[in-house]
């Protein structure tokens, strides 16, 4: 089953030089023990751009979707037996960033 | 057999074999709300035919076998055939019933997902009553005074979160488990707390049916895991509150305090029980957790003939333990309580005051106060104590006890 790990961060600024070693770490450990399946960290979420083409002509807007204090920062798509092994990772991989992680499966 | 026969039988039934059916049709369909369904079907066939047709041999087996089929029915009927996995557990579903030690292990593990952290306490609680206690959703708002319907959505979420996440059902690891037994006792003595100490205004202060029922689930868990020292201590902790639960109401609907307690009228079973759990746990021999601190405490006082035989030097000693493990402030105010018996009021209060800043919205903080002020001979200080406690205790028998109390005050 798979599950995504969101971090979530209110800090601004991305991952310093220890916690991305750290980050690394986990990184590795993901891989070596059968766990991962995607991973990215995000720029600043000033930088996003918002589509919306539901209507006749696409509308383009600056910006993220909504604006929030706390914003994702970066995230893991695990593949993991239950929630007790991804949450068991989570807790491994917000020790690593620094940051808050969230545990959603997916559908 | 006469229908008020078979109705007490199917009533004590169901108390025996609910979380067990429960526990074993969601291992064989690993789906909680098809094991529900389906055991509240069995039961409600069972209630329909047991009257005339009389008790099956083995009404365990009975009720489980009717809810297999009772499952197997609905997923047929929402065509799930086609689905290759459910098909499989169609097929061995009619097998006869397994033996009952690892249907003891499934209701470990019902318990452990019922109360599993990632689900709101709340809803641990309420999923709780209904998969483990097999309350209904009505007696389960009853229970916890919220809304029927609330109720009903907390448990329909907290199942679907079960199987969007893919919690698992089982006990948990042997690095996991000290945490999530104590996440299982959390949920059971909160339970037994509210029936113990209702919060509501305008409700009974002591309902019977939670602590009776909070009994029983851990006495489930204790029967399950009578190794863990916890579980052990919880439920003598419960057994030793429950004893002296007829002398905690007067007739005139007050608390009575311990200290002024009939414990004639205390009940005798309980208290053995109670002490017999809590003289095991001290021959184990293993540094002791929260609850069987509290049972300690708690047996030191139910040992006393009189209050005025209370060990009380034996209590402070079980604080000074318990204070190191659990920080919480109202553990330190009962510290303090037991500080006023042994070295008197005047060097409790210093201790209780600097409780203040955490304390000051909690009625015992200021009800502990006015105690004190008024043995140190301070009435007017003592009497507006009184009056803030009165202003935010819980329910009417609480505040008739304070109110006499301060008005017993020159």
């Amino acid at each position: 089953m798979q599950y995504l790990l969101s971090v979530i961060t209110a800090a601004p600024g991305l991952a310093t030089d220890s916690e991305m070693a750290a980050i690394d770490v986990f990184n590795e450990r993901l891989q070596s023990e059968g766990y991962w399946v995607f991973a990215g960290g995000l720029a600043e979420p000033s930088n996003a751009t918002v589509i919306d083409n539901r209507g006749e002509a696409p509308i383009v807007s600056d910006g993220p979707f909504v604006e929030s204090k706390e914003h994702l920062a970066g995230f893991w798509v695990i593949d993991a037996a239950d929630l007790d092994v991804a949450l068991e990772l989570a807790t491994a991989g917000s020790r690593a960033c620094n940051r808050k992680v969230e545990v959603r499966p997916f559908q | 057999m006469s229908g008020a026969d078979a109705g007490e039988a199917i009533s004590q039934i169901h108390h025996e074999e609910w979380a067990r059916v429960v526990a074993s049709l969601t291992r064989r369909f690993s789906d909680l709300d098809i094991a529900e369904d389906a055991t509240a079907e069995a039961f409600a066939t069972a209630v329909e035919r047991w009257p005339v047709e009389g008790l099956p041999t083995n009404p365990g087996a009975w009720l489980t076998t009717t809810a297999n089929r009772k499952a197997i029915d609905r997923l047929r009927r929402e065509h799930k055939r086609d689905d290759k996995h459910k098909e499989a557990q169609i097929f061995y579903a009619d097998d006869p019933p397994e033996p009952v030690g690892a249907i003891d292990d499934d209701r470990l593990r019902l318990i452990f997902t019922c109360c599993h952290p990632a689900l709101a306490l709340e809803s641990r609680v309420a999923l709780t009553l209904r998969l483990v206690g097999g309350l209904t959703v009505a007696e389960i708002a009853r229970a916890l005074l919220a809304q029927e319907s609330a109720v009903g959505q907390r448990i329909t979420r907290a199942k679907a979160k079960i199987k969007a996440n893919n919690i698992p059902y089982r006990v948990p690891s042997a690095d996991d488990l000290a945490a999530r037994v104590s996440g299982v006792l959390a949920v059971l003595f909160l339970v037994f707390n509210e029936g113990y100490l209702a919060t509501g205004s305008g409700t009974d202060p002591l309902r019977q049916e939670l602590t009776a029922e909070a009994i029983r689930l851990t006495r489930l868990i204790h029967g399950l895991m009578p190794h863990d020292g916890e579980v052990a201590g919880l439920l003598a902790l419960m057994l030793l509150i429950e004893a002296r639960s007829s002398a905690r109401l007067s007739a005139a609907g007050e608390l009575v305090s311990l200290g002024e307690q009939d414990r004639g009228s205390w009940d005798p079973a309980l208290v053995a029980e109670g002490h017999r759990l809590v003289r095991q746990r001290l021959a184990a021999k293993v540094t002791p957790g929260r609850y069987q601190i509290l049972a300690a405490i708690n047996a030191v006082h139910t040992s006393a003939r009189d209050a005025r035989d209370t060990d009380w030097s034996q209590v402070l000693a079980l604080y000074d333990q318990l204070v190191r493990i659990d920080r919480s402030p109202i553990v330190a105010l009962n510290r303090a309580i037991a500080l006023a018996e042994v070295d008197g009021p005047g060097v409790a209060l210093p201790v209780v005051d600097r409780l203040e800043h955490e304390l000051a919205g909690y009625h015992a903080y200021h009800a502990t106060r006015a105690d004190l002020l008024r043995r140190l001979g301070h009435d007017s200080q003592a009497r507006a104590a009184y009056d803030r406690a009165i202003e935010l205790a819980g329910n009417a028998a609480e505040r008739a006890t304070l109110t006499r109390r301060r008005d017993q005050l020159r």
